[in-house]
């Protein structure tokens, strides 16, 4: 089961709130989508600049395997208060730890709300449909 | 792959396989009164050396650049050696297709590495793509980058020494973007003035060097400037003054683009030609168009394929880094036959012989009563504006009579120039001889201008 001390997007993404900060990542079903089954399959990950402030659902960069690239999306609104630039040059940590040491992005929060997200269970049912 | 034409054998065969009985029962979907029912109204057809005749007959009506040209302005007659029409020429080149499948191309994968590395090289910067399709373009697509670099800002800093086919192409490609676009103009002296223009809403500063007049812009200035405010500096260059000039890289530039036409490529009524696009490797996730690398197959063996494919429209459709998603592959091959076989000495000679022969021009030509050279102060590569005393279009009249071209009449090209302004380029094929003939062409013309 996923970590269910977070919530989800559709679009793969995960954020972990505590009071007014926000810790947002990727899942590891959006990695091994991304990838043919190599920790090597993720080659570049565009991350913004710390203050940048992005509303939610707005695109916060992108993350580009050998195969294909996907847009990385807000699950809530804020400011970018810290980037996990200690992965850039190592995109294989998202292979094996997208949930704590793969975090992307920490965000001062300006919104607290967003319909789209969804729990754990929610989450789980909604891949296992896709796949 | 040979082209062999299909027989009426062949024809009745395909016929019969699909089940059609001749080959006008294949357009019975097109209604019966838009179809031609007479033969089109052309002559008939001549034998081979009858064609050949008329065709000679009407082309000997042309003032044909052999002859002399002091035409310049973007399209340059230098000499172009053997060997590039010699390799160009291989059929393996000329059919070669768009190399996206790279265990079928390396032999084109490889030309465009080389083309690659020899434009990062001449220009000074780090990165180079495979080509645009010609200068103006790649102005342009140097633009959108600038404002994808430089996100938020929406003033776009355009020098006036522009080529104006440039300009309007910019001026296309940005008409649906949302920014500002600011001139900058040229002073007396022939340069461009950017006092005052680049603020902290600009995310680019375009400059040409030579600038359209020939007048060669303070680069270092312009990309210290622009770096200054924050901008993006895009440098314009011509490949041969690249052969004596500074390069942009060197004076800091971000991003530097040009016509490739001079490298090899002849000037054909004005086309095609490639674009250069090269930039510094921070941007290059940001460069449009093709990009070759080279990498190791399976084996372990260097190969080359085509990478960062994820910037282009195929993979990111709409947020694409642009909607290239190709290059002048042939044409381009050409500027790397040129580059190679003249090696950077022998771009320096070129450029040396060019210089040389517009000082001995501009010499001459300072000596005529009643012609000035407005920019002689700010110096110039191989072309200048000639001030004349009568309208330059009736000097071109004169050059002509004398069995050469002409320059360029600015009067109708440039908004604003004076009509008496004539540009005037010169290469290495230039002749003495040509120049001396003009000299006394255009002397012959200021004695007949009375003085008053």
């Amino acid at each position: 089961m996923r970590p269910d001390d977070r919530k989800y997007l559709p679009s793969h993404e995960w954020i972990k709130v505590d009071g007014d900060i926000g810790i947002i990542g990727i899942t590891d079903f959006a990695v091994e989508e991304l990838s043919s089954g190599n920790d090597s399959d993720l080659v570049y990950c565009d991350l913004p600049e710390v203050d940048r402030v992005l509303e939610t659902g707005e695109t916060f960069g992108e993350i580009e395997s050998v195969k294909a690239v996907a847009d990385l999306n807000m699950p809530l609104g804020g400011e970018i208060l810290e980037v996990n630039t200690a992965i850039e040059d190592h995109l294989e940590i998202l292979a094996t730890d997208p949930w704590e040491r793969g975090w992307l992005v920490k965000v001062k929060l300006s919104a607290k709300t967003n319909d789209d997200l969804i729990d754990a269970a929610a989450y789980e049912a909604l891949i296992a449909q896709e796949a | 792959m040979p082209f062999i034409q299909n027989t009426d054998a062949d024809r009745d065969e395909m016929l019969a396989a699909i089940g059609v009985r001749s080959i006008e029962d294949l357009f019975e979907q097109i209604p019966a009164d838009l179809r031609v029912k007479t033969p089109i109204d052309v002559p008939e057809g001549v034998s081979e050396n009858e064609l050949w005749a008329e065709l000679n007959e009407l082309a000997s009506w042309n003032s044909t650049a052999e002859k002399g040209t002091f035409l310049g302005a973007g399209l340059y007659r230098h000499y172009i050696p053997t060997v590039v029409d010699a390799l160009q020429g291989r059929q393996e080149f000329v059919t070669a297709y768009t190399p996206y499948q790279p265990e079928a191309s390396q032999g084109t994968l490889t030309a465009f590495f080389e083309f690659q590395s020899m434009v990062a090289d001449l220009t000074g910067m780090e990165v180079a793509n495979a080509s645009m399709y010609d200068g103006c373009s790649a102005v342009a697509e140097a633009v959108l980058m600038a404002t994808s670099l430089v996100r938020k800002r929406k003033r776009v800093v355009l020098s006036a020494g522009l080529h104006p086919h440039t300009l309007r192409t910019v001026q296309t490609y940005l008409s649906c973007c949302d920014l500002e676009i600011v001139m900058a103009p040229l002073g007396a002296d022939g340069r461009t003035q950017y006092d005052g223009l680049i603020d902290d809403s600009t995310c680019a500063v375009v400059v040409q060097q030579p600038n359209f007049l020939g007048v060669i812009e303070d680069q270092d200035a312009v990309a210290a400037s622009a770096k200054e405010g924050g901008a993006i500096s895009i440098a314009s260059i011509y490949p041969i003054a690249l052969g004596i000039l500074k390069s942009p890289g060197e004076s800091g530039f971000d991003i530097v683009v040009g016509d490739g036409q001079s490298l090899g490529v002849p000037m054909a009524m004005g086309g095609p030609s490639f674009g250069i696009f090269a930039t510094l490797q921070k941007n290059v996730r940001k460069m449009p168009g093709r990009i070759v690398g080279q990498t190791v197959d399976n084996q372990d063996r260097r190969g080359f394929a085509l990478t960062f494919q994820t910037r282009e429209q195929h993979i990111r459709r709409e947020k694409a880094t642009s909607n290239i998603c190709t290059n002048n592959a042939l044409m381009a091959l050409r500027g790397a036959i040129y580059m190679a076989a003249a090696g950077p000495e022998g771009l320096r000679e070129v450029a040396e012989h060019s210089l040389a022969k517009a000082q001995y021009a501009e010499a001459e030509l300072a000596k005529l009563e009643g012609f000035e050279l407005p920019h002689a102060a700010s110096g110039h590569f191989n072309e200048f504006v000639l001030r004349c005393p009568v309208p330059a279009k009736d000097v071109n009249r004169a050059i002509d009579a004398a069995g050469m071209i002409g320059g360029l009449a600015l009067g109708d090209h440039v908004p604003g120039a004076d009509e008496r302004d004539l540009l005037l380029a010169f290469t290495e094929l230039t002749t003495r001889e040509q120049i001396d003939r003009l000299v006394k062409t255009l002397s012959s013309l200021s004695q007949t201008v009375t003085v008053g």
